[in-house]
């Protein structure tokens, strides 16, 4: 007897092939297409967006095809209230969040595998490109779509219920086999950026919510070198767009170190001052077995360097010790913690120096 | 579809012809068109003359609430229940939002009823302003059936058209064109076990609505495009059949509509019977079920083989609160919990006990899951 899997089907390549696969492989799948924003668009803009009317037709379209009931849950409150509010609240506070990393955390695999679970599903299957044997979470056979990242914040008891059918597949495999099983999706473009802020402009979603407050732009002595429009248009390791008129005094480009959204300040200095080596986290999260010695590694964003390691716990929270200097670390983002491929852990990035 | 449809229309299939053309295939297939009109007035109290085919009902009502406006202005007020199917609905909102009209939603009352002091009220406000009245014959949702009769006889004592949509009520109620009073009356053939995409405005002479669609003017200069011969046959039987049966059809869905309705009651204690609990069409039975999401019952439901439905879907098919519960004074809550169960012709009581067998658990599941 097989298990009851709700598949989450966004419309895209990816889920359409991992809800056929479970299904193949004798499940009694439901396609569920989950409904994130209040008012959808009817058609998607190039790559972005997505819970555009035409996505949730496409993954009905290929539920059809698989064969599968599928329904459409409407999650565009929570979303709302625990992703694109996250997000805000987040740059407010000077902290650069993942929300791809909270809808997992708080959509996906809480919101969705609860009510799942109540309506009699074992589990929540999804298109992304991780391997997940036995509970233990691990990379992607495909390096480069590799989204472990993005999971290394559930608990053990979300990854218990999580079906990851793709894991040891690449992107160009899934595809071929979208187009082999007669999935119109198949060469459905991949999905980037944030699918809430549909044109991509990030500073203008975010200057729109927080409006804009002038504020200084400050080099590491204090002086002030520039003016801005709000703190929470910059990020860690930011060099374009600063718009400060005066070359600094050794000709270097200058990058954003620091952003202290209480004063409004954001401060800039040289690609050097960027290099940190000590981090520290709060909220861990430990989700996979003990590191064996010497394979410990911290990845720090999504698509990001991996970085040799130790760590120590230090009250509610960790210290990550880094093998070497890495740079544009930010506060609000995850650092996951892998024993080589396979992930141990995380937790999220408070400071770094 | 109904076997006898099926074969009306596949007979037309295989033969070409434009029921416009004057050649002798064309003749032939006129008549088809022309057999099939009479056969449809004849069985629903109309004059051949009356019947204009369209591409089913959503045209149809959109032919009557827009053609009628437009063939009436300068007059400006539109009444319009408020538990309209959104085919009458919604062109009535555009009317209001685009074409200068006023736009006056009928209240109901708890049971989904126009009240005809409601109508009398409404249009005692400026009688020479009204274009046109729309109030159903029968609720698709709750179906609670609506005293056409007397709200037609009202609008015609200020001289109003009055439009009613039907689509519901033929096969499962009496429905005579002529009897009721009606200046236009809304068919369509899936409801009645004919084919889709076909269906037909009654339009009692001397109306004449501007047309939605401008062409050749076959249907009485008020609607073109060439008739689908195979299609006004198949539905012209599934009417000619549906009326025959609706008598004895009417008495069996009752008796088992209220079986369904007793039974869910005694397995479900605190369900919500919605609409009227006698005048309302026999095969429809709508409940809400409290603390639960329609859509998750409708889930579990399926999956255990029992096919129900919600109220309404928007176009990203997220459940929406149904605008008749709320219409009817239902909190948000009680219209998301609501369910409807609709009996037909092939419906029987092991489809009741089926349905029994499973609703208990599926509420209870339905209740975890909660209104998330």
């Amino acid at each position: 007897m097989g298990l009851r899997v709700l598949a989450a089907m966004s419309g895209g390549v990816d889920s359409a092939v991992a809800a056929a696969r479970i299904a193949e492989a004798g499940h009694d799948v439901t396609g569920v297409h989950l409904a994130l924003s209040a008012n959808p668009q009817s058609h998607r803009t190039g790559a972005r967006g997505c819970c555009t009317v035409e996505d949730s037709r496409d993954a009905r379209r290929a539920a059809d095809v698989i064969g599968i009931p599928f329904y459409i849950w409407d999650m565009a409150e929570r979303f709302q209230r625990d992703v694109v509010e996250d997000f805000v609240a987040e740059y407010a506070a000077g902290r650069t969040p993942n929300p791809c990393l909270r809808c997992n955390e708080k959509i996906k695999f809480s919101a969705v595998l609860d009510r799942a679970l109540a309506l009699g599903f074992d589990a929540v299957a999804t298109g992304h490109h991780a391997r997940l044997v036995d509970g233990v979470l691990s990379r992607s056979a495909d390096q480069g779509k590799d989204q472990s990242y993005v999971l290394g914040v559930l608990t053990r008891e979300q990854l218990g219920h999580a079906i990851f059918p793709l894991g040891d597949s690449t992107k160009a495999e899934v595809r071929e086999e979208a187009a082999r099983r007669g999935l119109t999706v198949a060469d459905k473009p991949d999905s980037h950026d944030i699918c809430f802020i549909a044109d991509g402009d990030t500073r203008g979603f975010l200057a729109k919510r927080l409006g804009s407050a002038e504020g200084p732009i400050v080099d590491q002595e204090g002086e002030v070198v520039g003016n801005h429009h709000g703190a929470h248009g910059f990020t860690i390791g930011q060099r374009k767009g600063l718009h400060i008129d005066r070359p600094a005094a050794d000709g270097r480009p200058r990058y954003v170190l620091s952003i202290e959204p209480v004063s409004n300040t954001v401060t800039v200095g040289p690609r050097s001052a960027l290099e940190v080596t000590s981090i520290t986290c709060g909220r861990p999260v430990w989700n996979g077995p003990t590191a064996s010695p010497g394979e410990l590694r911290v990845q720090l964003r999504a698509h990001g360097e991996v970085y040799g390691c130790h760590f120590e716990e230090v009250g509610d929270g960790l210290r990550i010790t880094l093998d070497r200097p890495a740079t544009g670390v930010a506060a609000g983002q995850a650092a996951v913690l892998y024993s080589g491929e396979t992930v141990i852990g995380s937790a999220t990035i408070a400071s770094a120096s | 579809m109904l076997p006898e449809a099926i074969e009306a229309m596949t007979e037309q299939l295989g033969l070409v012809g434009n029921a416009s053309s004057l050649h002798a295939t064309g003749r032939r297939v006129r008549r088809v068109v022309e057999e099939s009109r009479e056969t449809i007035a004849d069985t629903l109290g109309a004059r051949p003359s009356e019947v204009v085919f369209t591409s089913g009902g959503t045209e149809a009502d959109n032919l009557a609430v827009k053609g009628l406006y437009w063939a009436r202005r300068p007059r400006k007020r539109v009444l319009v229940s408020s538990v309209e199917h959104h085919a009458t609905l919604d062109p009535a909102h555009w009317l209001a939002d685009s074409q200068g009209a006023r736009l006056e939603l009928l209240e109901v009352d708890e049971l989904g009823r126009v009240h005809p002091d409601t109508l009398r009220a409404a249009i005692a406000r400026d009688p020479d302003d009204v274009a046109m009245i729309s109030v159903m014959w029968a609720n698709n949702e709750v179906g609670t059936v609506q005293p056409v009769h007397v709200l037609a006889a009202i609008a015609h004592d200020s001289g109003i058209p009055f439009h009613t949509d039907a689509v519901q009520a033929i096969g499962q109620l009496p429905v005579s064109f002529a009897g009721s009073g009606a200046d236009a009356l809304t068919v369509t053939g899936h409801k009645v076990g004919g084919p889709m995409g076909v269906g037909a405005l009654l339009l009692a002479r001397g109306m004449t609505p501007v047309s939605v669609m401008h062409g050749g003017g076959q249907e009485r200069d008020v609607r073109s495009g060439t008739l689908d011969a195979p299609a006004i046959a198949g539905l012209a039987t599934a009417i000619r059949v549906a009326v025959k049966e609706q008598e004895s059809l009417s008495r069996r869905l009752t008796a088992l509509r209220d079986e369904l309705i007793q039974r869910v009651r005694q397995a479900v204690p605190d369900v919500l019977l919605n609409g009227d609990p006698t005048d309302r069409l026999p095969g429809n039975a709508h409940f809400s079920f409290p603390g639960c999401e329609g859509d998750a019952l409708l889930m579990l439901l399926d999956a255990k083989g029992v096919e129900c439905s919600t109220g309404s879907a928007c176009s990203a098919g997220v459940a929406q609160p149904s605008h008749v519960l709320l219409a009817m004074g239902a909190d948000s809550a009680a219209a998301r919990g609501s369910l409807r169960f609709s009996l037909g012709h092939t419906s029987t009581h092991d489809d009741v006990d089926r349905l029994i067998e499973v609703l208990p658990a599926a509420v209870e599941r339905a209740r975890r899951a909660g209104l998330s």
